[in-house]
């Protein structure tokens, strides 16, 4: 995808010796319309501008930044909410490359016990480039489960479930010739993943657990783990019976919501506060603390492997929304981190929630102390 | 002393009658039988070897809960020549009033059923009966049509027959004085003063350590979380259910608790009683009953829409169902005031040989009847364990919050409690909200008969049911009850309607730190130290009271 070259030189935050000792207030756009929009309405001392007025703080969508990122000028004191390349981590494809390469270098430098501890993902592999291999690690186990998805959607479109090796050709087949008459629109890329099929189960339901980690640089890597997430339940009782099922495997809100079993009110997520009390009642605090140790290990390692390929821009921080899956054994995987975690509620409690982890990031930014005057009337 | 002696071999003699009816006597028999082979028991001293041998095997420890268990659950005999019907309600005009009650529940029920043209029980012909086997673990997937099914009652329904309960031989007088009950529960029933209720929930006090309290973080665990965790394995270890009823007094260890209801309410799973469940499971296949429909809508109504416990939707199907066709729950009517409802089969109308109870186990659910379940699913994960301790705390405790009694655990004791209580204490507060229209009781009635369940964070709820086994008693809902509004006291005050009030008191769940008495005390909140400002509350006066009695 070519970007036309942008000649005009877009200046944010462009501070003008006067200007800046009038500024007493904190400029920041958006185009996301919803708890995000509240909470930086709410924030003292914070005005919204539109459409072209200059910013100090911008919370963007990453098609914004894939197109105008390059050729922005930000002043010292600018931010914005993502990385230039944050791809490296959350498109799945990227994301396993760099694990890989990241696990084979913690097993030359510190040994296999310290290179097993990156053994939270399931095996994967990137199509169709290794197409061969995963036929090969397919026919070593027949007969399990295995989940295909695109690297780049979100909101689990496009995922779906397969056992046999034909369904794939099939799919392959199907894929192909849609594209014939259009060669210039790139084939898009997926990962065929090994299928966790003993998730761990409450009430009969598949869950996964959302947890976000806010990123503020990765050279030096400084990261804030957030100590509320949730729970996302699926609305009907897991079986590995009907693959077909979308309701059953995929636990997005997205997908749950387009259930004929979905009430809205109803919501389907815990807070992890709710989760751990209910883990604890059964396994004992111990299982508890050992699964979140594990699950803190998983943040550590994953952000470790990226750390040396992301381009460290000091403008830049990024919250991400990890998506983890504990199977039978308390043992937590990694399905995918995201870049722009859902920031809409859908509950009272959910947004709570999302209203305190934006107000938490935006502390830990603390755009006041950068852009303000130490005397200014709002501090 | 004759009288005694003569009233503790009454009891003994109805232990042992109950006992040799259940499970244990055939076990204990059956053991006897088998140590016989034993080098240690010799013929000589045969009964003293076996007595031996059952301490050392721990069959004695069995038999001695079992005991425990029933001294809890069965009210002491009054008088030998008090006929059955004192057992369950001494008094005759709540006896009176409990009747008509029923016999209006009875007749909802049974308009319902003419209305809808719904057999109040039938048989399922065999391919729904395929279906539902199939579809037993995941009942709550099924939306049938439930719109024109409507709760039998609500709990503000059984409010206003309460507020109606009048004893006819008690005159109140008209005039206004300092005596008179302002509130809307108008009985005369002896309930506890704080200085009586301090004396009885004596664990409770300020300089007694606390779960919810003295193991948040801030407190180091070595002064009281980690003995007290150590303990609650060693009461586990000995499977003393006395033990144990006293060690959760101070709360339990998340951990333990399912190990610890278990013990107290003295239930072990046997086969016999998974078997008993796979019964109840065929009865319910076999057979749709009308309250079958009612319980859907319950869970669909409450439970489901409850952000804790939407996920057990499931498992409360599988225990309300089968709940409702357990004939042994009829046990429990000798000692409640209410009866189960009878009904006749078709055409039979009258004919006693045609009676039966409707449903099998006598009890009509209400609206919200499913959230007394639904905390439970939190501790146990195995249906038919989860139903064994359903039922048995619904037998011991949960009865008595919708039925019309005048047991010192029964909810009109409960809300005449509350409101004297609050009158007590907190006069300025229960006068301004009479003032308003909003009467405490009509916010706080829907959190005691539910035992607050839906209403507190779950932890928080666990921690206070761990206090109802550890006392064998529900009196503790209305402390709690009034401890809320004292809480809430500064801002209710400034409330103008029953409305706001509502508002304002319905955040229960989300206690924090705060003042109660700014120049006294900080108090950290769960519940229980809620208690403890009711305590404190009476700190004040008994310090005055002291100086006073000095002076």
């Amino acid at each position: 995808m070519s970007r036309p070259k942008n000649q005009n030189y877009k200046g944010h935050g462009l501070s003008k010796g006067k200007e800046r000792e009038q500024r007493a207030s904190i400029r920041f756009k958006t185009t996301l319309m919803n708890t995000l929009m509240d909470v930086l309405r709410h924030r003292p001392g914070w005005v919204e501008v539109k459409d072209e007025g200059e910013w100090d703080f911008y919370w963007c969508d990453v098609s914004w930044l894939r197109e105008n990122f390059d050729h922005t000028y930000m002043d010292e004191h600018v931010r914005i909410s993502h990385f230039r390349n944050h791809y490296e981590l959350t498109r799945k494809n990227y994301m396993v490359k760099n694990l890989k390469r990241f696990r084979k270098q913690l097993e030359r430098e510190a040994g296999k016990l310290e290179a097993a501890k990156c053994d939270f993902f399931p095996k994967t592999f990137e199509m169709p480039c290794e197409y061969h291999l995963f036929v090969e690690e397919f026919r070593k186990n027949p007969g399990i489960t295995w989940i295909m998805k695109p690297v780049a959607r979100s909101q689990g479109k496009g995922i779906f479930l397969f056992r046999r090796l034909k369904d794939i050709v099939d799919w392959r087949k199907d894929t192909r010739s849609s594209d014939d008459q259009k060669d210039d629109i790139p084939v898009e890329n997926y990962v065929a993943q090994r299928y966790i099929e003993n998730p761990y189960l409450i009430g009969g339901r598949k869950f996964d657990l959302r947890v976000y980690v806010l990123v503020m640089s990765y050279i030096p890597l400084r990261a804030w783990l957030y100590r509320d997430g949730f729970a996302r339940f699926s609305n009907t009782r897991f079986t590995l019976n009907s693959i077909d099922d979308q309701y059953v495997h995929l636990t997005n809100v997205a997908v749950q919501k387009t259930s004929p079993d979905y009430h809205p009110k109803k919501g389907c997520k815990w807070t992890l506060q709710r989760f751990r009390q209910y883990l604890a009642s059964k396994h004992g605090p111990e299982a508890v603390e050992t699964l979140f140790r594990d699950i803190d290990n998983i943040f550590v390692k994953s952000l470790q492997s990226v750390q040396k390929v992301i381009i460290s821009d000091k403008h830049c921080f990024e919250l991400y929304g990890y998506d983890i899956l504990i199977d039978q054994d308390l043992k937590p995987w990694l399905l995918e981190v995201n870049a722009s975690p859902s920031l809409t509620a859908s509950s009272q409690e959910d947004y709570e929630l999302k209203t305190c982890l934006l107000e938490d990031t935006l502390h830990v930014v603390d755009m006041e102390a950068r852009s303000l005057r130490a005397d200014s009337p709002c501090w | 002393m004759l009288q005694e002696e003569s009233d503790l071999s009454l009891i003994i003699a109805q232990i042992v009658q109950k006992l040799k009816g259940s499970n244990l006597y055939s076990q204990l028999e059956r053991q006897a039988w088998a140590s016989l082979q034993r080098p240690e028991i010799k013929l000589e001293s045969l009964k003293e070897d076996i007595k031996e041998f059952f301490k050392i095997s721990g069959w004695e420890k069995k038999l001695q809960n079992a005991v425990y268990s029933e001294l809890s659950v069965f009210p002491l005999p009054s008088h030998p020549a008090a006929p059955p019907e004192h057992l369950k309600e001494p008094l005759v005009y709540m006896r009176k009033a409990q009747g008509s009650w029923e016999k209006r529940i009875l007749k909802s029920l049974n308009s319902m059923c003419t209305e809808l043209s719904i057999p109040l029980a039938r048989k399922r012909p065999v391919g729904e009966q395929k279906e539902l086997l199939n579809k037993w673990n995941e009942m709550g997937t099924d939306e049938p049509d439930l719109s024109l099914f409507r709760p039998v009652y609500a709990p503000k329904d059984f409010l206003e027959v309460l507020i109606n309960l009048r004893n006819p031989n008690y005159e109140n007088g008209d005039s206004l004085s300092f005596r008179t009950h302002l509130g809307l529960i108008q009985v005369p029933l002896k309930v506890k003063d704080i200085p009586e209720l301090k004396e009885c929930f004596v664990e409770l006090g300020l300089n007694i350590g606390q779960l919810g309290i003295d193991d948040s973080t801030q407190v180091p665990p070595e002064l009281f979380e980690n003995e007290h965790v150590r303990i609650g394995q060693k009461v586990l270890a000995e499977q003393d259910s006395a033990a144990a009823q006293q060690y959760i007094r101070q709360g339990s260890p998340t951990a333990l608790r399912a190990e610890l209801w278990a013990l107290i309410l003295n239930i072990s799973s046997q086969p016999e009683d998974v078997l008993y469940y796979e019964q109840l499971k065929t009865n319910v296949i076999q057979h749709d009953l009308l309250v079958d429909s009612l319980i859907y809508k319950d869970v669909k109504l409450t439970a489901s829409n409850d952000d804790y416990y939407f996920v057990f939707e499931d498992y409360l199907y599988q225990v309300l169902l089968c709940f409702s066709r357990d004939t042994s729950v009829l046990s429990h009517f000798a000692f409640n005031s209410a009866s189960p409802p009878k009904s006749y089969i078709r055409g039979k109308l009258g004919l006693e040989e045609y009676a039966v109870f409707y449903p099998p186990n006598g009890v009509i659910p209400f609206h919200g009847f499913s959230m007394y379940v639904a905390p439970l699913c939190f501790l146990y994960h195995e249906p038919s364990k989860l139903y064994q301790i359903f039922r048995e705390m619904y037998v011991r405790f949960f009865f008595r919050l919708h039925s019309i009694s005048s047991h010192p655990s029964g909810i009109v004791s409960l809300c005449l409690l509350f409101e004297t209580l609050l009158q007590t204490y907190l006069p300025q507060l229960f006068y301004h909200l009479r003032e308003i229209g909003a009467q405490p009781l009509r916010i706080s009635f829907k959190w005691m008969v539910r035992a607050f369940s839906g209403y507190l964070a779950t932890d928080q709820l666990l921690l206070l049911w761990d206090r109802i086994l550890g006392y064998n008693s529900l009196e503790i809902l209305a402390v709690l009850a009034a401890a809320v509004f004292a809480f809430r006291a500064v801002n209710l005050m400034e409330v103008t309607s029953l409305a706001a009030a509502e508002n304002l008191a319905a955040h229960s769940e989300q206690f924090c730190t705060a003042p109660l008495f700014p120049e006294l005390y900080r108090v950290q909140i769960p519940c229980t130290a809620e208690l403890r400002q009711k305590e404190e509350c009476s700190l004040l006066d008994s310090k005055s009271h002291s100086t006073e009695q000095r002076s």
